[in-house]
């Protein structure tokens, strides 16, 4: 069984209110270090075989057409995971 | 004239939408998600709530609803199309209006009375207001922060597309702040505040005859009605 691994980020461009949330609450907890946080999802697509460039070439268009909204989003990176 | 409302899974304004129809003396017709018959309605509204969970992203999987597929077919046509708070939401996901929506600014779910300024009163929807008419209905989101690249919002601008706008205080940080968006032919019409909410007096927000008085809604119902007859 393989996995894909599909990253999505919010636009640089776009403010991103929960990053901004997580930000404001780091220092709360001691975490003084860090100057801004961003939130963007996870995906992990799992075939019956093996992940093969055709599955990859599947995974990076559903990350465009569904996965993603080209508007506020984009895709950062589409990979095969190793289990 | 009979005006389709959309019941998606998580849809929780239909009743009132199709209540607002018959109040403005249309026939309401109840279209399902998964039926992509449209059952010859001269219009649709797509209601507000959280189709499908809302996850994902507001909006994003009821674009691919059968019934959304044969609204998009039939908006390209000419079909008068009304999206209300999630309805806009997956009217910008289906590609019939642009730019999105993200969480509000203040990341707090809000839900208040909000005046808006019709500034485009030549839409199917918008036609019984005047320019620059200040109406009042009920704002209820948690992802109502309107966003477009600054090509896009000038282009809306320019083109006279953007059809409401908040005014006194913008609620959800939406850029230039808009409320609702137009397609270029004006059939297709998209907002985050509900104007199904106000639509008889008594259950209206208050106004200037009284508490819950407010029927600045109902206009939205009437327009299209007499946009169809035209």
């Amino acid at each position: 069984m393989g996995r894909v691994v599909v990253d999505v980020m919010p636009k640089p461009e776009i403010l991103d209110p929960q990053g901004k949330a997580v930000a404001n609450a780091l220092p709360r907890l001691g975490f003084t270090q860090f100057s801004s946080v961003r939130q963007g999802k996870r995906f992990e697509l799992e075939v019956d075989g093996p992940v093969t460039e055709e599955i990859l070439a599947a995974a990076r268009e559903a990350g465009e057409k569904v996965l993603s909204n080209p508007v506020i989003e984009d895709v950062v990176a589409v990979y095969e995971e190793q289990a | 004239m009979r005006i389709g409302v959309v019941t998606f899974p998580g849809t929780l304004d239909d009743r009132d939408a199709a209540r607002a129809v018959r109040l403005a003396g249309g026939e309401a017709v109840a279209l399902w998600h998964a039926d992509a018959d449209l059952k010859g309605v001269d219009a649709v509204v797509l209601p507000g709530g959280f189709s499908y969970g809302d996850y994902l992203r507001a909006g994003a999987i009821s674009r691919f609803a059968p019934v959304t597929q044969a609204i998009v077919d039939a908006a390209h046509g000419g079909l008068p199309v009304l999206g209300i708070c999630n309805g806009f939401q997956v009217l910008t996901e289906a590609h019939l209006l642009p730019g999105s929506m993200i969480k509000n600014e203040h990341l707090s779910f809000i839900c208040r009375e909000q005046e808006l300024r019709v500034e485009n009163a030549s839409t199917a929807w918008t036609s019984e207001y005047a320019h620059g008419e200040l109406i009042t209905i009920p704002l209820k989101n948690q992802d109502g922060q309107y966003v477009a690249d600054e090509r896009t919002l000038d282009e809306l601008e320019g083109e006279g597309r953007v059809v409401f706008r908040y005014t006194g205080w913008n609620p959800n940080g939406s850029r230039r702040d808009i409320a609702g968006v137009c397609n270029e032919r004006g059939n297709v019409v998209g907002l985050m505040p509900h104007p199904e909410h106000a639509v008889e007096p008594g259950f209206g927000p208050d106004g200037a005859k009284g508490r819950r008085s407010g029927t600045d809604g109902l206009k939205f119902f009437t327009s299209v009605l007499a946009s169809l007859v035209s």
